[in-house]
């Protein structure tokens, strides 16, 4: 039977008719062979412009759809629908991207009609041999794996679990609660951090449906969406857990003990090489540091630690381990990293002992901190006059453009509470005052009204004049050069991406986007996705978020996991590569090129294998198969030779 | 039965493809026996207008090696596809272009400039370049034109059989003459050859292809039981098609691509550079750049990956510079 095809050229408004002569697009595509007809519209995708096609595919009988129109990745799932619901398979349709790809980055005028015309052209002769193809469903394993055991993942987590559902939740720290753990007073409200976090802290740990896993990390992923396998490596704590009570017996007795900087404390108070990370900390277990332990790195220590613990919970001879665990869907809510001040003299950090970075500053404020809550100098005195610099490292052409979002509030938290504290004079040195969430305006004119002093500051550097610590900038809106003496400098530093944020991205075989974050499928409209289908982002490991933020898109993330787990099966797309047996001769080149270990060699009958439901449909192994003999379902080498020919130009030879 | 009519022709070739039909030995006898022989050059004179002043499709089987390069190969596979029932190309040649073909890395230009002008063994004082006509004292002269680009005989005529190789096999030829001989003609386009590549009958030992460097036969002391590839010894297997019975292989010699490239194949260089991209064992850039550049062609690995098929590949010839 001859393809009868219908062009449709969408105007997109004037996104492409002001480019493209979208006119002319059809008259050129209603002489082509199997055209039987071509139409423009303004909106292609609104409801009457679906109804053309619907009501061309009836009564032209159509064979194939051509849509000129945007990217794929906007409408193509939608005119698949829009075919099926005329009775065509989906796979029949085709789409030319005349909009990304020609009428916004091109002048407008001959060429870029030339131009829209050449890919409608080579989408008709791709849709010319599109076969019907059918998606495959297959059942979901209706676990859940939560990567990173900070606020957007402890959100995730209880959510999924709250709905029945088992949740693995990975923790790389001993302990989780993750940033916020460490923080004082959370901003706008300032309720305690640590007690606004403790209740779900310990609803995870008491949760029957999380397994939480400390010490732990993601090593190996495998599958896909609906049953992964991952394996996730758990590093020694050489502690029985089911022992120990967190007691912190065994820290007091370490030899080290108040000997090696706590991470915990940002290296402000010191800790032992076995230690209780914090108070609060879930699971409240000690942990032996296997990098500072004198026993582990030397084998010579009396292991007072051992004699002290009264339950024995103190095991030398724990292994790593590596688990497997089965899920459908995965939340990478791995979190951030903070920038390192110390890489520019200019800021005085490690230079200057009162100069501290804004996590220091949290730890110094927290009751439970180095100095329970009192705001100190390095030799013990309340400080009188202080400076919060703002944007340290962020929003800089040197080191991070991104706006770190949160600082601008944490930084007027950091007033109101050395306000609140010593009394102290504060000033701030802001470039712009990014503050935008609910009651945060109101926030800041309290704080203003407080007595803070804020300075719209240029080229901010801290220095020491005749042993005088103090912060000079330009004073923009004074246009001033001004020099302020203060006693104490906090750095609020920029929350940039994981320094292993790259290794993440190929483990979970995610994207990042050009600031180190990983990316989500949509910037507006789908914030959580990822292009790698089951696997979603929670969290300021997509991007610096405050906390309302985090616990939002962890819960968004949950209900992503939820509604795979809801639906209960999964559609696999039918674009997946296939062996034609006759010509494979067994050469085995393909099977290293596969990136998802969909490949093996049938030993029986001397020729590769694909697994379908493992298989991506990439292309690597077609690529690379010298014989010809793997081919891409729906895009197939004929297929893709005539659209080369149809950009071409070449209409007459087929 | 009356005796067939059998012609054999040679356009740009090597005549390799005739010896191999010699080499058939006693089976040429054989072959008297049911075919007449209308046209052979190598064996028997015979001239054009002899053939000119054939009907149309007297000839019953034409087999015709060679690549087509000037205009004297065009026209004579004109009149002998007018002439013949059946024409089928033999050899790399007539099948892909051929040796002959790998001239397309250059045009016409720079090879006359090469051979009558600037290379060394050259004496041609007046820069005489071949021309397609010429005045001298006795009148005009011709030659045919010598074309820019090597074709293949299915670019310029309908072909019906294609027996590749290069030479191919006495055993394979002779296969094919049978066949075409007998009752029952195959399908049309037929490949007198193996559906497979050459991997599937090569019967040393593969593990895995990872390639961390790639070595010149010469340089090493091969495992004669395993795979070149494997070995880093470039080896055109992969992307050719079976048929030969691995004569090369049999002899310590990796693959050359003569029989060309499968069935669902366009372009065999491209898939060989594609196979052999996809071996190496790195993911990192200059890791796989320092891995390249050890590929024992470094000077002319278009020739390597092109050795028979240029003319036939979608690249088919050298970028012209003032084409559009």
């Amino acid at each position: 039977m001859p393809e009868r095809i219908g062009v449709y050229v969408c105007h997109c408004g004037s996104n492409i008719a002001a480019t493209v002569d979208v006119r002319q697009v059809v008259e050129q595509a209603a002489k082509w062979d199997s055209v039987v007809v071509a139409r423009d519209y303004k909106y292609m995708c609104s409801a009457p412009g679906r109804e053309l096609v619907i009501k061309d595919i009836r009564e032209l009988n159509l064979t194939g759809v051509v849509v000129a129109s945007c990217s794929p990745r906007m409408h193509e799932a939608m005119f698949r629908g829009v075919l099926e619901e005329a009775g065509l398979n989906g796979y029949l349709l085709e789409i030319a991207n005349i909009r990304e790809q020609c009428a916004w980055v091109s002048l407008p005028g001959a060429g870029a009609t030339a131009k829209a015309v050449a890919l409608t052209r080579a989408a008709v002769k791709k849709a010319r041999l599109n076969q019907p193809i059918w998606e495959r469903e297959i059942p979901v394993n209706q676990a859940t794996l939560v990567v990173g055991g900070g606020i957007a993942g402890i959100q995730a987590a209880l959510q999924v679990a709250n709905a029945g559902y088992l949740v693995y939740l990975v923790e790389r720290e001993p302990y989780i609660g993750g940033h916020m753990a460490q923080f004082d007073k959370t901003f706008i409200t300032l309720d305690c951090a640590t007690c606004i976090l403790t209740p779900k802290l310990a609803g995870v740990e008491r949760h029957p449906n999380i397994r939480l896993m400390t010490c732990s990390e993601v090593v190996q992923v495998d599958g896909y969406v609906g049953n992964f396998r991952v394996r996730v490596k758990t590093s020694p704590r050489y502690i029985h857990e089911a022992s120990c009570t967190g007691c912190g017996a065994c820290e007091r007795a370490c030899v080290l003990w108040d000997s090696i900087p706590a991470e915990f404390d940002e290296g402000l108070g010191r800790r032992g090489a076995v230690y209780v990370p914090f108070p609060q900390a879930v699971p409240l277990k000690a942990r032996v540091d296997g990098k500072n332990c004198l026993y582990l790195t030397t084998g010579n220590c009396r292991r007072t630690c051992v004699t002290a613990c009264q339950r024995g919970a103190i095991d030398f001879d724990q292994k790593e381990t590596v688990s497997e665990i089965a899920v459908g869907s995965i939340i990478i809510a791995t979190g951030f990293d903070v920038f390192d001040p110390g890489v520019e003299p200019r800021w005085g950090y490690g230079r200057y002992e009162n100069v501290i970075t804004g996590m220091q500053f949290e730890r110094m404020s927290n009751a439970s901190g180095p100095t329970l809550g009192k705001i100190l100098l390095a030799d013990g005195t309340e400080p009188r006059r202080v400076a919060v610099v703002h944007c340290v490292g962020s929003r800089s052409k040197k080191y991070h453009r991104h706006c770190s979002r949160v600082c601008c509030l944490s930084s007027l938290k950091f007033a109101h509470l050395v306000r609140e504290k010593t009394g102290a004079e504060v000033f701030e040195f802001y470039t712009d005052l990014n503050i935008f969430g609910k009651q945060y305006d109101e926030f800041y004119h309290r704080v203003r009204e407080e007595g803070v002093h804020f300075i719209r500051a240029r080229g901010t550097e801290v220095t020491e004049i005749d042993g005088q610590l103090a912060v000079c900038a330009e004073d923009v809106e004074l246009g001033v050069y001004r020099e302020i003496p203060v006693d104490m400098v906090i750095l609020n530093t920029a929350l940039i991406p994981r320094h292993d944020a790259e290794k993440v991205s190929r483990l979970f075989g995610i994207s990042r986007s050009s600031d180190g974050f990983f990316m989500e499928s949509h910037m507006k409209l789908d914030p959580v996705t990822t292009f790698m289908n089951g696997i979603y982002l929670a969290g300021c490991c997509q991007s610096p978020k405050d906390i309302p933020d985090s616990v939002a898109q962890g819960a968004a993330a949950a209900a992503q996991a939820l509604s795979v787990i809801a639906r209960g099966k999964v559609s696999l797309s039918p674009v997946t590569a296939r062996v034609t047996e006759e010509l494979c001769s067994g050469c085995r080149i393909c099977l290293r090129t596969c990136p998802f270990q969909a490949i093996s060699f049938d030993q029986a009958a001397g020729t590769a294998e694909i697994n379908e439901a493992v298989c991506k449909g990439c292309g690597c192994c077609s690529a690379a198969c010298p014989a010809g003999a793997i081919d891409i379902t729906h895009y197939g080498t004929g297929q893709l030779l005539a659209q080369i020919e149809g950009v071409c130009g070449n209409e007459d030879k087929d | 039965m009356a005796k067939l009519k059998l012609a054999v022709y040679w356009t740009a070739a090597c005549g390799g493809c005739d010896m191999a039909m010699l080499d058939m030995g006693e089976r040429v006898l054989e072959l008297d026996r049911v075919a007449d022989i209308v046209l052979w050059p190598l064996v028997a004179d015979f001239k054009y207008s002899d053939v000119r002043q054939m009907e149309d499709n007297a000839i019953d089987i034409c087999l015709l090696h060679g690549a087509v390069r000037n205009e004297e190969n065009r026209q004579m596979a004109e009149l002998l596809r007018q002439k013949s029932r059946v024409l089928v190309a033999l050899g790399s040649c007539a099948c892909f272009g051929g040796i002959p073909g790998l001239a397309n890395f250059f045009d016409r230009q720079e090879i006359f400039t090469w051979v009558y002008l600037e290379s060394q063994s050259t004496d041609n004082a007046g820069g005489v370049c071949p021309q397609t006509s010429a005045r001298v004292p006795e009148g005009e002269l011709t030659l045919p034109e010598f074309f820019d680009t090597v074709l293949t005989l299915d670019q310029v005529v309908d072909v019906d059989y294609y027996i590749p190789g290069c030479p191919p096999t006495t055993e394979m030829l002779w296969q094919a003459i049978q066949t075409l001989t007998g009752d029952q003609l195959p399908p049309k386009g037929t490949v007198f050859a193996g559906s497979k590549t050459l991997c599937d009958r090569c019967t040393r030992q593969k593990e895995g292809k990872s390639i961390t460097g790639f070595r010149r036969l010469a340089a090493v002391d091969i495992d004669l039981q395993r795979c070149f590839l494997e070995q880093g010894i470039v080896c055109c297997g992969p992307a050719t098609r079976s048929g030969c019975g691995g004569r090369c292989l049999r002899a310590n010699m990796p693959c050359r691509g003569c029989f060309g490239p499968t069935e669902h194949v366009r372009d065999q260089g491209a898939r060989l550079v594609g196979a052999i991209a996809a071996m190496i064992a790195s993911d990192h850039r200059e890791e796989i750049e320092k891995i390249s550049h050890l590929l024992p062609v470094p000077d002319d690995p278009a020739a390597t990956f092109y050795r028979f098929s240029l003319p036939h590949s979608l690249l088919k010839r050298k970028r012209k510079e003032n084409a559009s």
